[in-house]
């Protein structure tokens, strides 16, 4: 099942998460140390991150490590910068409709 | 002008963006550019995007449908529903994507806009609040493909202003 992106990172653990695996891979039992929850309630978490494709597993042999997706956390960054973008050249434009308006009073 | 001050902040948790934008012009003539039909169509959408009011009840309950043209004449429909109006201060509206039928896609997204002025500035507030992940996915992904078309002048300026959020 694939997820939407703003999913993974709607949940306050999962970011918890975000933050915790961008240092370093880690295993899902040292995570789960960090937090006051189940192992299993991490595991969750854990596959939601997976299924937004924003994190990614390696076995180290019985050890199945977590570690963050950079390229897809950039993906969320470029679409907010597209859309700041957006409102900054509306209101460019804007300022140019009241420049006009005002001179034509005069 | 383009050097006035602006904010544009995103709450990704809690699917709000905040924007703040001031303008060197009074309160009521930056009131007319938001809430009448034929100033809003001259700057809402960017360049080289039109924004083409079909057409606009500026009343409670009363609703906005418009469309932004691409250049190569693709129209991208939405309806604003004003859903409260404090003249010259204040207006919210409930925005969804349409078909070119009229029909909204639910849900859609919440605005609140205030309108405040010092020393013949004027200061614009917006808060765009998402029912929905996949709504503020869709929405910033329209901006996407709208902000693509821009020249890469502006992108470059844009960058030197941008704060990275890690």
């Amino acid at each position: 099942m694939r997820r939407d992106i703003f999913q993974a990172i709607a949940d306050p653990t999962r970011r918890a998460i975000i933050a915790l695996i961008a240092l370093h891979a880690m295993t899902p039992n040292a995570i789960a140390e960090n937090f006051n929850t189940t192992r299993q309630a991490v595991s969750k978490h854990l596959r939601i991150l997976s299924e937004c494709e924003l994190v990614k597993q390696e076995y180290q042999g019985r050890e199945i490590y977590y570690s963050l997706e950079i390229d897809k956390m950039k993906e969320i960054d470029k679409w907010l910068e597209q859309y700041r973008k957006i409102w900054e050249t509306k209101f460019n434009q804007l300022d140019d409709v009241l420049s006009t308006i005002k001179k034509n009073k005069k | 002008m383009s050097n006035s001050p602006f904010e544009f902040t995103v709450d990704k948790s809690t699917k709000t963006v905040f924007i703040n934008r001031e303008f060197n012009a009074e309160q009521s003539l930056v009131w007319d550019a938001f809430t009448k039909q034929e100033l809003l169509d001259q700057w809402w959408a960017p360049k080289p995007y039109k924004s083409q009011t079909k057409f606009m009840d500026f009343e409670v309950g009363g609703r906005r449908f418009y469309a932004m043209v691409s250049p190569e004449g693709q129209e991208h429909w939405s309806i604003q529903k004003y859903t409260s109006i404090n003249p010259k201060t204040n207006f919210k509206f409930l925005n969804a994507f349409a078909d070119k039928d009229e029909n909204p896609q639910l849900p859609g997204s919440d605005w609140d806009l205030t309108f405040s002025e010092q020393n013949g500035t004027t200061k614009v507030s917006i808060t765009i609040y998402n029912d929905s992940l996949e709504r503020m996915e869709q929405m910033i992904e329209m901006g996407f493909k709208e902000g693509f078309t821009m020249t890469l002048n502006e992108l470059e300026e844009l960058l030197t202003h941008i704060k990275v959020e890690k």
